[in-house]
């Protein structure tokens, strides 16, 4: 069992859905970690410093010793591999796969459809009224894949009663993508249901970017 | 080339489905044979209530193993690493460098997630018809760009005949059909990115690549 040798370093912007699902894992993987706030709205991400641990300036990063690594799902791969204690996928292969294609809809599907960059591009090309309906479609969209997806296999959680992969991808976007693009959560009875699991989590709570080190004072 | 097996998977896939192209470049690669089943997107068969049942987004690929069904090419992917590992598709987690399997990882997300959403059919249809279609295009050639040019950076100092070095990986895998597509459908001007070009290049020659692509397929429309 890989020991935690060196305190592992995350850098992450508090209202980053991305940093928010490694926030979690290290939580849940009962990882310690320095918190390095890189604030996109003042554009951190384009320093030199940053642009040397990752050239394409997103976060979330992880610094763990010598190895430097970006993108939240090879983040996560890796802290599945380095520190396997406390498993975030489960052992059967094909709940693995299922785990990795519901976290997907979220990376593929959902988020980057709905991302600032994106909605600001809507809202120029389109008009302004056009941005909440585009964001609303895509994520109401990718929920009725999930409800299909993970009803007949979701248990206390996402793929079973254990929080696994699925899980920590799924929660940032039911914190932050729903109520402000006027998401009709009555619609999708089991991401309620493991939206309200999440929030009895404290590893999740502790993720969530309310209670992030460089979240504005409320 | 690496014997293969007599079929025993299925890939339902879509002669050009960019997704589709990835899966069938893996199975290839590792010498996994595959019955070919067509779902033909532009008559809607991805509509029927049996292809909902194998993939409720309604998206081509799907693997079919036994009874094992598989949507979404990366979860496929990552299955076939775990059930079929010969001519693996990712590098080991080595002491001597440790950043080389994460950084393919890193890049199928590039692809995954920043270039190829963007530009795939259904996004494509809708700002076709809300804007118009050359505005459609343009879209479609900002977003692969700007992801050009993020993997361009990313890759420079670690290109070798390949993506990451001088083996095909799974970077290798999820670039080759996002750049064949770039040249051909969007008319990506290439010279802008050099690394990419010469790992296009190297991965243009080889038969499982040729033999995966949109043409060579049962469902090709001539």
């Amino acid at each position: 069992m890989a020991q935690q040798q060196n305190k592992l370093k995350l850098y992450s912007y508090w209202r980053s859905s991305c940093s928010c699902r490694i926030r979690m894992a290290l939580n849940l993987k009962s990882l310690e970690y320095q918190y390095i706030p890189v604030n996109l709205l003042k554009g951190e991400q384009f320093s030199p410093e940053f642009q040397k641990l990752n050239p394409i300036g997103y976060v979330p990063v992880l610094v763990d010793g010598d190895v430097v690594i970006s993108d939240s799902f090879a983040i996560f791969m890796y802290l599945e591999e380095k520190y396997p204690q406390i498993p975030l996928f489960p052992s059967d292969i094909a709940k693995k796969a299922l785990n990795i294609q519901a976290a997907n809809i979220v990376c593929s599907s959902i988020q980057p459809l709905q991302n600032a960059t994106v909605l600001k591009y809507i809202e120029a090309k389109v008009g302004p009224d056009e941005r909440i309906p585009w964001a609303k479609f895509h994520i109401e969209k990718g929920f009725e894949a999930l409800e299909k997806l993970l009803k007949d296999r979701a248990g206390r959680y996402a793929t079973g009663d254990e929080v696994s992969m699925a899980d920590v991808f799924l929660a940032p976007q039911l914190h932050y993508g729903t109520k402000r693009f006027n998401v009709d959560m009555a619609k999708f009875p089991l991401l309620t249901r493991l939206n309200g699991a999440y929030s009895e989590l404290s590893e999740f709570r502790k993720a969530m970017p309310e209670n992030q080190p460089d979240a504005p004072l409320a | 080339m690496a014997a293969k097996d007599s079929p025993k998977l299925g890939l339902y896939s879509y002669w050009q489905s960019s997704c589709s192209w990835r899966v069938r470049f893996a199975l290839n690669l590792k010498g996994i044979s595959y019955e070919y089943k067509a779902v033909n997107l532009l008559k809607g068969e991805q509509f029927t209530p049996e292809f909902e049942k194998l993939n409720p987004l309604h998206f081509v690929p799907v693997l079919a193993d036994g009874d094992v069904f598989i949507s979404d090419s990366y979860a496929i992917l990552m299955y076939l690493e775990e059930k079929y590992p010969r001519r693996p598709l990712l590098p080991s987690l080595l002491p001597s460098n440790p950043q080389h399997k994460a950084l393919n990882l890193q890049v199928a997300s590039i692809v995954s997630s920043s270039i190829q959403p963007l530009h795939m059919l259904s996004t494509s249809k809708y700002l076709g018809e809300k804007v118009g279609p050359q505005e459609q295009l343009l879209f479609a050639q900002t977003n692969v760009e700007k992801g050009f040019h993020a993997l361009e950076k990313l890759l420079k100092n670690i290109v070798g005949k390949y993506a990451t070095g001088d083996e095909v990986y799974m970077a290798d895998v999820f670039m080759a059909h996002q750049i064949a597509m770039a040249t051909e459908r969007f008319k990506i001007d290439m010279s802008k990115f050099p690394s990419l070009s010469r790992i296009y290049e190297s991965l243009k020659a080889i038969p499982e690549f040729l033999e995966s692509s949109p043409e060579e397929q049962p469902d090709a429309v001539k």
